[in-house]
Formats: C-alpha cells, structure tokens, sequence
C-alpha cells in the first residue's frame, strides 16, 4: 500500500492529523521513482532538490486553510513550461532549454495551491504520436505490462500516475493525448472543454485544438485537480471567461435518469470485441443505476481523422517554425551560411514523426492546395460540431470506448503512422468539436491491459461528465487495480 | 514619357507609437539598448501566446478613417509564414483577407491640379526585429522592434509620376501625423515605402510587368528611383527587351536601380487564420467613438485658414504642410497674434531659419507665445518691423520673453510726440536748404531728414510718427 493509494481528501486529513508530512510524500514519489523508472521510464527531468526543499518549508507553513492539493506531488508534461525546471516538449530541438524564463498559466495556479513538482514527464516529440515511441528520448513502458506502449502523447503523465510514481499529473489533449493513454493506462484523464484551461506555456502543437488536462486515479481527484487549472487568463485570448463551477458538487447527485448517447460509430468494425464488451457492460451498469441509454450517430465522423491531421499539422507546421536554433535550443554546430543554419539544424533537432506532420502541413497550406485541404477540413470541422450538437439537444453525455483497442506491443505500429493515425478516431471528433471528455478505467482485457470508458460532454458541462464517470467509479472497482512493478511483483 | 504611360502603386508602412506592443506588455520604445524591450512572448519562446493590444487597434482604425477607408466590421489576423532571423515565430501575425480598412483615398495636389489616388487596404499586423551584418560572417538580431504594431497601407495602382508618388508619400504622413498615431520618422524607419512601377504603352489597358523598388530611405529617393525606374524600362522595351518582375534597390550614390532579385511566381506565405486570436469584432459604437478622436486633418484645416482666417490659399497649404507648423501657427494666434502677421512671419523668417539650421519647428527655443508676444509688440507701436527682426534673432536663437529683449537691447521705440516733435524741430533747424528742396519738389529731401531723425534717435523713432511730424513741421514753417 502506497500513501498514493489514498484520496486527496484522505491524504489532507492524514496531513493536518500530522500522521503524514508533505516531506513523506515528497519522498513517497521519489522512492516510488528510484524503484520504477528504470522500467517506467516515465521522467525526462526530476526536480528532486528543489520538490525536498519546498517539501520542508510547506511542512513549517501548514496552516488550517491550506488548499485540498496541499502538498501532493505532481508529474508535470514537458510540453508544459516550468521556469527554471528543464523543458524540451521531448524534443531534441530543445534539449538544452533549462530554462524556459517562465511558468505556464496552470503551473503559476498550481504552484499557488502548493502543489510540489515532482519532474517533467515524457512524451511523444511536441505531442505528436499515440505511444510514446515518438520522444526525441525515451520510450515510456506500459506500467501494466512494460513490453506494452503507455499511449500519448502524454504517455509519461499517464504512466507515472498508474505506477505511482507522482500523486497524480498534466497532460495535455490535442486528439486523444490525454484520454488514450489514461485508457492504455487505467487512469482518469479529462480533456476540459477548448477555452477551460489556459495554454500560456503549452508549447503548441495545434493551437485550436490544444487543451491541458488532469490525470489522476480517481474521478474524485480529477476535479480537484480540474478545479485548480480551470479559468479565464488574460494572456490567452482564447481561454473562455465562463462562470465556474463547483466541480465537486457533481457528486452529490447520482445518475437516475441521467440520458446516455452510444454513436454506433464508436461501437462499429474495428473495435476490439472485448473493449465493446466492456463498454456494453458499463452501460449495463449505467442501466442498473437508473440512466437510459440509446444508439445515434456521429455521421460525419468518418471524416475525423482526416480533417483532423490536415488541421492539426498545418498549425504545427506554422508553430515549430519557431525552432530555428536563433534564439534558443538547439543550434547545428556545422559552419553554414544563414538558410543552411535553419535547414541543418531543423534537420538535427526534430524526429521522424515531426518532420512528416510538419510537410504535411506546409503542403495542405501551400497555395493552390489551402482550399482542398486546409478550408475543406475547417467545414467538416463544423459539420462534426454539429453532430455533436444535435445529440446534445436530447442526451445528457455521450459514451463509448476510448481507443478502439488496449495498448500495442511496443514498435507494434511505429512503421505503419496511419493505422496509428486511425486509431485515434474516437477520440479526434472531441476535440474537433471542442467538447470535454474523459477515460475512466472499465476493465481489463485478458492479457491483463487496461480498457477505458469515454463520456463526453456538453461544452463547459464538466460537471455532468465527471457526476457520470463517478457514479460509474463508485459502482464498479475497475479503479481499485493495480499494475503489479517493483517490489508489487 | 513619350508612347509609355507609367503605372505605380506605393505600399507604406507606419509604425503606430503605442505605449506597448501589439501583441505582448513590452514598451514600445526607439533608440533603447538593443534587446531590452522584449520578453518571451517577443522572443518568440515556446508557449508564448499574443494578446491583442486594444489602443493598436484604435490607431489603425483611427489611421484607416483618416485616409477616408471603410472600416470592416468583422475582422481577424492570419499568419504569414516565412523563415527569418529577425521574425522569431518565423510567422509575422498580419491580416490577409479581411483588413481592418478598405477602399479609402487621399487627393494630392500636383501642379495646381488635385488628384484622388485610391487606397486598396489598410491592414494591422507586428513589425519584425532588426538585423545588423557583421564583417566577421555572422549577424546580430535585435528584437526591440518585434511586435511594434505596424499598418501596411496600400495605394491602387493610380500614381502616375514620380512627382504624384512624392506628394501622395507627403500627403499620407501629413494626415497620419495629423492623428497622432505615429511620428512618420522615415530616418528612424517608423515610416517606409516600397514602389511598385510599370509602364505600358499609351491606350493599353493591361498593365506591363512591374519592378518592386526597396530600399527607399527618404520620399525623394522615392521620387528618385521612380524617375530612374521608368526611363530603365522604357529602355529595355525600346531596345526589344522585355521587363522582368524584379526586386530592386535604389542606390544613393550612383542614383541607379540595383537588381535585388528575380521572382518567380509569387512568394507563398501560406495564410492561414491565427488560432491564438478570436476573430475582431468592430461594432458601430466603437468605430464612432474613435472617429470623434479624430483631430481636424490638414485639408479642413486649410479651408478653415482660407475662409476663416482670410490667408491666401497658398499659405494656408505651406502652413498646412506639416501637423507641427500648422499647431505651432494654431498656438500663436491663441496667444493673441494677429494670423496674417503669425502666418507672414512663419513663413518668412522661421522658415528661413529651420531651412538654413536644419531644424524641425518643435526643436526652436522660440515658442508660440512668445512669438505672438513679438507680433504683438510689432502691433502697438512698441518696437518697429526693423526692431523686430533683431528681437527676432535673439527670440528663435535662444527663446525668451521679447518684452525682456527688447528692455535688453534697447530697442524700445520713440514714440512720444512730444519728445518726436522736440528732435525733428533741432533737425529741421539745422538743414533749412532741405526744406527748401522740399517744398520745390524734391522729394528726396524728406527722406534726409528721416533718415537724419533716425540717426538722432539711433533707429528708435517711430517711423510713420517721423514722417507725419517733419510734414506737419515744414507746414509751419
């Protein structure tokens, strides 16, 4: 039994009892680390002196109104910045990006609510990829089974939580990078509705499609954390100045009568029959609790994919252009004229995985192509919002699985990107559409990976997402589950 | 230009002097260290995101009415995307298809006739940093001037000689100025013009192939180039040749057009609109707020001398010419002065001076107030329009109160009849032959004894008061 077994709440109350410090968990996460990462690989840059110094001052500081997240360790995504704290999107553009020279929105409000930071968490090169393969670094394991990929992008966030390495950690959500591998993971993760979150100091990868998130074990923990991050920021133009609610309040109704969305899209051809039997056993479950649920259709969201990676990466190809090795990161050291400094070093510093998105999105906004591709994409993007909808004007949420399949054997598909790219098709159209969602773990497959359940919600309607995913939690164990690593074998 | 006629299109572009950048808090500020005014979101650092600066959108908007644009009521910015040194996101935030202003103009005024040249877009977006070349193989980049908020202001293809394109690039930053969006310093690079020129032969429609000029440092290099420029391709086409769509710069020291480059096709930016700002949304109750901000612009101005103030519409045009002159002339006929005299003596003797010491109005030591205090002087009989021009020198040269410089100098005029009539009555007594001369009919004498008077009076005799005394005094005798 870990301390990180317990809720936040339990760990807040172990804290003022002073059956615990922040100085025991801060060593709990470290210990934790140096007992897994070697087969985890989860951490790119541990923060291990400064997390032990601030550890002790928060301990000599404990007051009676100290924040809920009181000094719970968190695992940061490096695509994610933390002045003076190493930060490389896992990118070997930036490998010597120590330091930032400031802190994102959500870390300046974390750090507010004394959350101690832990390290920066890996993932896939600027976010893009579904396995973790793609870090300019390290390949994380699935810490369920460590020849198995955790997912991605935020691969590290997800598995350093489902090892128990941190209290609970960021990703960041642009197609699935948050929801797929809190599925392949067994953990909770949100994607908050586009505009909740700040992303001043996520490095960009599709700016209109980007979103922060939690992930956590419990869908408890997951608003507390939510509850933390969420608000209007002035230095984000496109973050929302929406009222905000009381995240925690959710889960004080249960869900008798609450209206369940299936898009038969998300239970069709190409899901694994064991993830459609889970999900239809949630459903089941949903059922017994009083909640109705009824098949519709998402019919345009066979376009998803394909909108969704000319979109995606024609943002990108405008947002690495950044990386030229000028002002910052990682410069070729071969003596060149001016363009051959840009191309060589460009060349040196981004994977495989970044330069294809990269061309793709020069050439779909190249003149000429901008109408086929770039504009064609922004209209079936509407069309899916549409859909979206139109099934909200009489369903409360939309459920179904979260990734078509449980995770990949590691190099299973990072030679065939498309097959990847398809498989993100459940998660794509949430993002298009702007809508939240979440992964809550529904079960394990027979080799013993985890399955996710996905709900989804209205804009802004967190509340109604996380109420559904908890009264689900409450009701079934699926949660309780632990990866067997370390000293657990 | 025999069997050709000339086609040209200017694009200027002003830098708007707000307090901060158009998308992050940095000062926007000339001349300081290099690189002191940026922050990450300058420097492009990963994360950063813009935020759009409020009063450069109220300059733009403020800029566009002034040269008469529609003003959009739905607009957004794009990215234009190219690799640079001295654009740090290696996309410049501009607007592409929905500018801020459209379909305005401006009349310039070219050999006594007036001319309207229409102006396609007005558009808001971020200046770029500054590179400096070193000898040694490698360039520095200093980014102070990122983020700058910057309009690009494109004529239609209307100009038609080089003159015209002088006095359009005269008449925009009078008006700009006028609004007080920006100084209009070409020498300081907040204002800068590239030209678009071709010529085609008399009666064509189509236009001929253009040549780009850049490099332009002040309007009559503009003038320059543009005058090279034609009499070059007219050449090329006269001799068979054929022009080529070119990048050139002009060359101050040989005068000359100098091939930058070729360009093939178009250069593509791929456009596309910037998903870190919402579309702007410009309704009604802001555009006429702003346009109440609108100073009086130099042409009302102008009418207003004309009709009001009863100067020559020549001089109401000199004094026109720049906001400062027209502001300082505002002031000294606030202070009192009489604007016939205010306006004589601007365009007399202070120009004179700025011409011959090369400064700018508001650098004089001389202010409105006081200047009106000299005219004032001049009025009531205080000091003579000879006097004058000594209280001059010494007000435009070092400032002050002119009451002062004259007590100083001396320079207080006689003007006491009593005392006038005492001296002309000695001056008389001592030149009878003159008197004599006169009343036969030689004039000249009269000037003898004025002249004698003066002398009396080291110059401080009222002048029209001696004349009219020496002929009240012969009378009598």
């Amino acid at each position: 039994m870990s301390l990180f077994d317990y809720t936040l709440k339990e760990l807040q109350e172990k804290l003022h009892n002073k059956e615990i410090t922040v100085s025991d968990l801060v060593e709990t996460s470290f210990a934790r680390i140096n007992e897994v990462d070697d087969e985890v690989q989860a951490f790119l840059t541990l923060n291990e002196e400064e997390a032990k110094k601030q550890a002790k001052e928060l301990d000599e500081q404990l007051g009676t109104d100290a924040s809920i997240l009181y000094g719970a360790p968190i695992g940061i995504k490096d695509n994610i910045v933390t002045k003076g704290l190493r930060t490389t999107a896992a990118s070997q553009i930036l490998a010597n990006l120590n330091d930032p020279l400031y802190d994102a929105t959500v870390v300046e409000k974390l750090n507010a609510e004394k959350t101690v930071t832990i390290g920066k968490l890996n993932m896939d090169e600027f976010a893009m990829g579904s396995t973790n393969e793609n870090s300019g670094y390290k390949k994380t394991r699935n810490p369920w089974n460590t020849d198995y990929v955790p997912g991605g992008s935020s691969g590290g966030s997800a598995a350093a939580v489902a090892a128990g390495e941190v209290f609970f950690s960021l990703g960041s959500d642009t197609g699935g990078s948050i929801r797929q591998p809190a599925s392949f993971c067994g953990v909770v993760g949100l994607k908050p509705t586009y505009g909740l979150v700040s992303r001043f100091g996520l490095v960009a990868f599709a700016s209109s499609l980007d979103q922060i998130g939690p992930i956590t074990r419990t869908v408890e923990d997951n608003a507390h954390l939510l509850q933390a991050i969420v608000g209007h920021d002035k230095m984000d133009s496109t973050s929302a100045n929406v009222e905000i609610p009381n995240y925690s309040d959710a889960f004080k109704q249960d869900v008798k009568g609450l209206r369940i969305a299936v898009p038969k899209e998300y239970l069709a051809e190409g899901v694994d029959k064991e993830v459609k039997e889970a999900v239809l056993q949630a459903l089941k479950k949903y059922e017994e609790l009083g909640a109705t649920w009824e098949e519709v259709s998402l019919p345009h969201s066979k376009y998803a994919v394909a909108a969704y990676y000319l979109l995606s990466s024609s943002e990108a190809s405008a947002n690495l252009a950044r990386f030229d090795g000028v002002r910052y990161g990682v410069r070729t050291e071969k003596r060149v004229d001016m363009l051959d400094m840009f191309k060589h070093s460009r060349a040196e510093g981004f994977g495989d995985e970044v330069k294809r998105r990269i061309m793709l999105g020069t050439f779909a906004l190249s003149s000429g192509y901008y109408d086929a591709y770039y504009k064609k994409a922004q209209k079936v993007r509407t069309l899916i919002k549409n859909d979206f909808e139109k099934i909200f004007e009489d369903y409360d949420v939309i459920v179904g699985p979260t990734s078509p399949t449980t995770a990949y054997k590691i190099g299973e598909k990072i030679d065939d990107p498309l097959t990847m790219y398809v498989d993100d098709i459940l998660t794509i159209p949430v993002n298009l559409a702007g809508v939240p969602g979440i992964s809550v773990p529904c079960g394990l497959s027979s080799e013993g990976l985890p399955i996710g359940l996905q709900i989804i919600g209205k804009h802004f309607d967190e509340s109604t997402v996380y109420r559904t995913a908890y009264a689900f939690e409450q009701a079934t164990d699926h949660h309780k589950k632990r990866p067997s690593l370390g000293g657990d074998k | 230009m025999s069997n050709f006629e000339t086609v040209i299109g200017l694009e200027v572009h002003v830098e708007l002097k707000t307090n901060s950048k158009i998308f992050s808090p940095a000062p926007n500020a000339f001349g300081s260290e290099p690189n002191s005014n940026v922050n990450p979101i300058d420097l492009g650092y990963p994360g950063v995101l813009p935020v759009l600066n409020e009063e450069a959108v109220n300059f733009a908007m403020k800029a566009a009415m002034a040269i008469n644009c529609e003003i959009a009521t739905d607009t957004k910015f794009d990215r234009k995307n190219y690799f640079y040194p001295d654009n740090p996101k290696a996309y410049q935030i501009s607007q592409f298809d929905q500018p801020i202003g459209e379909n305005g103009w401006i009349d310039i005024e070219v050999n006594g006739e007036t001319k309207r040249i229409g102006i396609t877009r007005l558009h808001l977006e971020e200046d770029a940093g500054k590179l400096t070349h070193n000898d040694d193989g490698y360039s520095l980049v200093d980014y102070n001037r990122q983020g700058t908020p910057l309009v690009e202001i494109v004529s239609e293809p209307d100009i038609r000689t080089p003159e015209e394109a002088y006095a359009y690039l005269e008449k925009l930053k009078n008006i700009i100025q006028y609004t007080g969006v920006s100084d209009c310093k070409m020498e300081e690079g907040s204002l800068r013009c590239d030209a678009n020129i071709s010529i085609r032969p008399i009666g064509q429609e189509e236009f001929g192939t253009k040549t780009e000029l850049k490099n332009l440092n002040s309007f009559s290099f503009v003038q320059k180039g543009l005058e090279y420029e034609e009499k070059r391709q007219r050449e090329v086409l006269l001799n068979g040749g054929e022009i080529l769509q070119e990048t050139r710069r002009y060359d101050e020291k040989t005068k000359e057009t100098i091939l930058m480059r070729v360009k093939e096709g178009s250069d593509d930016y791929r456009y596309f609109p910037e998903p870190d700002l919402v579309p702007l949304y410009i309704d009604d109750a802001w555009k006429e707020r702003i346009r109440a901000e609108i100073p009086e612009l130099p042409d009302a101005r102008l009418a207003r001398y004309v009709k009001e103030l009863d100067l020559p519409a020549y001089d109401a045009g000199v004094l026109t010419s720049t906001k400062e002159m027209s502001d300082f002339f505002e002031a000294t006929i606030a202070s009192g002065a009489d604007a016939k005299q205010a306006s004589n003596w601007l365009m007399g003797e202070v120009s004179a001076y700025m011409n011959k010491q090369q400064v700018e109005i508001n650098d004089l030591k001389m202010t409105p107030e006081g200047l009106a205090k000299m005219i004032k002087l001049i009025a009531d009989g205080t000091i003579s329009s000879k006097m004058a021009k000594k209280v001059f020198a010494e007000l435009v040269e070092n400032g002050g109160d002119p009451e002062k410089i004259v007590k100083e100098k001396g320079l207080v005029q006689i003007s006491d009849e009593g005392q006038l009539r005492e001296i002309i009555s000695g001056i008389l007594d001592a030149n009878e032959q003159s008197i004599i001369d006169f009343k036969n009919g030689k004039d000249k004498a009269l000037g003898f004894l004025v002249g004698q008077t003066m002398k009396a009076t080291k110059g401080q005799a009222n002048p029209p008061m001696v004349n009219k005394i020496i002929l009240e005094e012969i009378e009598k005798r």
